[in-house]
């Protein structure tokens, strides 16, 4: 099961949990599997649609998705998965 | 003083509510702060901090600097290189640390946040915001989102 970092902002949707082992082959099913496992995560990484929010940046490793493939990228059970919350403001 | 384009005035906080919260700045800190962001004007400064909690307080023991990644007028705006993002939780870990908020300057301009700051402010962390005004630090101001109003609350500042 890929493991995933939950940012620190948004573990206290995971009962303050870091990392969340998850089901899934690929990056899509790993987010659908932990906001199954975490329903209050699921408005802050997944629009109405179901898809990940854009400001939402997911590395595999030190990889972003962007640059793999996307929500298709394939993840292993040794996967360390971190999502990246969107800071910015001024 | 140099005049920059006034940031969107939209009422961003809460204007009434218990401030029960704190946020304690040792000296040493606020002195990194200050200056850090003083070097960065004219443009936004920004960095995370790391520190201790328990009940309503919050204490910073370690900053991190990062970069203002903004691609346009980093005077007005900040954003922070997910990679960035990535290695500043991965330092928490290091340091034995929770990762407690972000602190950004606003050069010439109140330290009140603005609609930028509001639209992609995370629940959890405390958003310091410093004024720096012709390069000096002035004053200094904490918040903390309110996810039920998405509005800011203010956090009581220890410095």
């Amino acid at each position: 099961m890929a493991k995933i970092i939950i940012p620190t902002p948004l573990r206290k949707f995971t009962g303050n949990q870091a990392t969340i082992a998850t089901n899934g082959r690929t990056i899509r099913e790993a987010i659908f599997d932990l906001t199954n496992q975490h329903p209050d995560l699921r408005n802050h990484l997944l629009d109405a649609t179901g898809q990940i929010r854009s400001f939402v940046r997911i590395f595999v490793g030190d990889d972003d998705i962007l640059s793999l493939d996307k929500e298709e990228t394939r993840v292993a059970d040794s996967s360390i998965v971190s999502i990246v919350p969107a800071i910015a403001g001024g | 003083m140099k005049m920059i384009a006034a940031k969107e005035i939209v009422l961003t906080y809460k204007e009434d509510h218990k401030r029960d919260r704190y946020l304690i700045v040792p000296i040493i800190i606020r002195k990194q702060i200050e200056r850090l962001m003083e070097v960065s004007y004219p443009d936004e400064g920004v960095g995370f901090f790391y520190g201790d909690e328990k009940d309503n307080y919050r204490i910073i023991k370690r900053i991190l600097p990062v970069n203002n990644a903004k691609d346009g007028d980093k005077r007005k705006r900040f954003e922070i290189d997910p990679r960035d993002y990535l290695q500043a939780e991965r330092h928490a870990v290091e340091w034995g640390l929770s990762m407690i908020g972000i602190y950004h300057s606003h050069p010439n301009h109140p330290a009140i946040p603005s609609v930028h700051d509001l639209k992609l402010a995370v629940p959890y962390f405390s958003y310091v915001i410093l004024s720096i005004v012709n390069g000096i630090a002035q004053d200094w101001t904490s918040w903390r989102l309110d996810e039920d109003v998405k509005l800011f609350e203010q956090e009581n500042l220890v410095l």
